[in-house]
């Protein structure tokens, strides 16, 4: 997304058209303009920058849902906030979901499309198959993983056991529920990331694989390494960027397979904003939460920014 | 000599790339064999220590009798078609206009409507649920398919997706619309629709399927089960059934789970399309 901002001489080139010359034509190509893209306008500032700007402004104020009065209280919801326990619980439990799921799901959705393009045989076949957990609706999906993950009958347990491995009651035990979510978390996310790489690797040219083996680049490492990886930077930022900023919205799993239990384990930042808002009806301190989450949001775009935009430099 | 050794070489790669792969691919496939396994089975076997992939005894029909009868599962998905296909209809509705102006026409405004568009492709559906929810409590709309369709109407990556396709439209084409007397509004319509049905398929998907799995904001606004989508439908009969029933749920689970899996099935490359769209950002 944030490519866009980084060339705007791209973007801010006009439409070649034939000179009109007259004012009439400019006149009449601004009302038009403005015409078709204003009933859209309206609808981004409705649904988008509107409750934006709403939430950062309501995240000042005391008010509770359905109450007749609002008071202007300053930081008074980010003081509580930053000396609640729970808060800090879901910040860190956000941070570790998202920091072991990136490099997993981003890691293997990586190696499965080097290993599907890498081959002539079964690519669509393959691509499928690690597809699928992207269309499939996750609340169904978590549903299987509650059973596979089931202490007794699960089959997760029953292979770990035979397997001679320490087996527990992974969405019950505080030290493996969050780890436990992470692993649906990946299978479900990879998917999409490899669809994203497939794209990227059959965008690089095969000339330059050429070249490189004539420099004696031939086996396969030393193609990745000269030729792949270099190509690949600007896929690789937009996938772990994109990656970090759909698990930062972790909510569906909390929310049907924990609820962020045990003993707050798997609270996430999303999960106690929306229990906040709309279990307790605490608006405004949810939307405290909300603008923590959006903050963490925008410094990963604006890494990934900065990011592309060193790369494009030397590149 | 050396060919001999390279071409013994790529074999084992190519059966370790296979092995590799299937691997994985079973793994992927896993929970939905678990789904579809148990919805198959009777209790007794569901909760038998040892797990098979086929039922002793067949119990797919009363499973899933059951769950289409314990809940209006046909409803929620009925609910999903609906709700997903009026979202999309609104989207292509509002994006194709300002995605061809800002692909096309030079107006003063242009470039801030732009950053506008991005701007707000940068905020997570989450943010503005607050707001939203207060907004349409105020007009009295929450529990109601409108709930679940307003927030929706606009999709910005959609805005952004049809310009960038519009963009490598040629102008000849416009230019030619214009001589022969055609509105601008007549040229979205008549003349740059037709031309963006591949794009607009393509992102037909992606709504769609972003829809239809969407649970956060239904689980906000509807309480009533038979407005439910079918991921929050799911759950209804998940907390009705306080989850030890897993049969009749995975039977559930299933028939929400197919019609999207089945399409992707079908229409796998334009899925895959599709998806690999969500990279051009």
């Amino acid at each position: 997304m944030a490519e866009i901002a980084l060339k705007p001489a791209e973007y801010s080139a006009g439409v070649p058209r034939p000179a009109k010359g007259r004012p009439a034509g400019a006149i009449l190509e601004n009302v038009a303009g403005w015409s078709l893209a204003t009933p859209a306008l309206v609808l981004i500032w409705l649904m988008f920058l509107g409750p934006a700007l709403v939430v950062i402004g309501l995240s000042f104020t005391d008010w509770q849902f359905g109450m007749p009065t609002v008071a202007w209280i300053g930081l008074d919801n980010y003081v509580e906030l930053f000396a609640d326990r729970v808060f800090w619980i879901s910040l860190t439990n956000t941070l570790i979901y998202v920091g072991v799921l990136v490099p997993l799901s981003v890691g293997l959705g990586l190696g499965v499309a080097l290993l599907i393009e890498d081959g002539l045989s079964g690519s669509r076949f393959y691509s499928a198959i690690y597809f699928l957990p992207v269309t499939a609706t996750m609340l169904a999906t978590a549903l299987a993983w509650e059973f596979a993950f089931h202490p007794s009958v699960g089959f997760i347990n029953q292979i770990f056991s035979f397997l001679g491995l320490p087996t527990t009651d992974w969405l019950k035990n505080p030290d493996t529920a969050l780890f436990a979510l992470v692993a649906i978390g990946v299978w479900q996310s990879m998917g999409l990331n490899m669809v994203l790489f497939l794209a990227g690797l059959r965008a690089i040219p095969k000339d330059l694989y050429e070249a490189a083996a004539i420099d004696g680049a031939d086996s396969f490492f030393e193609r990745f390494r000269r030729v792949t990886w270099p190509m690949l930077g600007p896929a690789l930022v937009f996938v772990v960027t994109v990656t970090a900023i759909r698990s930062f919205q972790v909510f569906d799993t909390v929310a049907v397979l924990t609820d962020g239990g045990p003993n707050k384990a798997t609270s996430v930042l999303i999960y106690q904003m929306y229990q906040e808002g709309f279990s307790f009806l605490r608006s405004a301190y949810a939307a405290a939460i909300t603008v923590v989450f959006l903050a963490f949001t925008l410094v990963l775009t604006l890494a990934q920014a900065t990011l592309l935009d060193r790369r494009t430099h030397y590149s | 000599m050396r060919t001999a050794r390279t071409s013994l070489r790529s074999r084992i790669y190519s059966v370790l790339r296979h092995a590799i792969l299937l691997t994985g691919g079973v793994v992927m496939l896993f929970p939905f064999i678990v789904m579809v396994s148990t919805s198959l089975k009777p209790p007794s076997e569901i909760f038998s220590p040892t797990f098979t992939l086929l039922p002793q005894e067949w119990y797919a029909i009363e499973n899933f009798r059951e769950a289409f009868t314990r809940v209006p599962l046909a409803r929620f998905i009925l609910n999903g078609l609906l709700v997903g296909a009026t979202i999309f209809l609104f989207q292509a509705l509002f994006a194709l206009p300002c995605a061809y102006a800002l692909a096309k026409l030079r107006f003063a405004g242009r470039q801030m409507t732009f950053v506008l568009v991005i701007l707000a492709l940068l905020i997570p559906p989450q943010v503005p649920a607050i707001p939203l929810y207060i907004g349409m409590w105020q007009l009295g709309i929450l529990d109601t398919y409108a709930a679940i369709i307003l927030p929706s109407t606009i999709s910005v990556f959609g805005i952004f997706l049809m310009r960038q396709f519009f963009l490598q439209i040629p102008d000849d084409l416009i230019h030619a619309a214009r001589i022969d007397g055609l509105s601008e509004f007549a040229i979205v319509w008549r003349i740059m629709l037709p031309t963006a049905i591949p794009a607009l398929t393509a992102f037909a998907i992606l709504s769609f399927v972003w829809n239809w799995n969407d649970f956060f904001w239904p689980l906000i606004v509807i309480q009533s089960e038979h407005l439910a989508t079918p991921p929050l439908g799911i759950v209804f009969f998940d907390n009705a059934e306080a989850g030890t029933n897993y049969g009749p749920l995975m039977a559930g689970a299933v028939a929400i789970t197919a019609p999207l899996v089945i399409a992707f099935l079908v229409a796998q490359r334009r899925f895959l399309e599709g998806f690999a769209m969500t990279g051009l950002r």
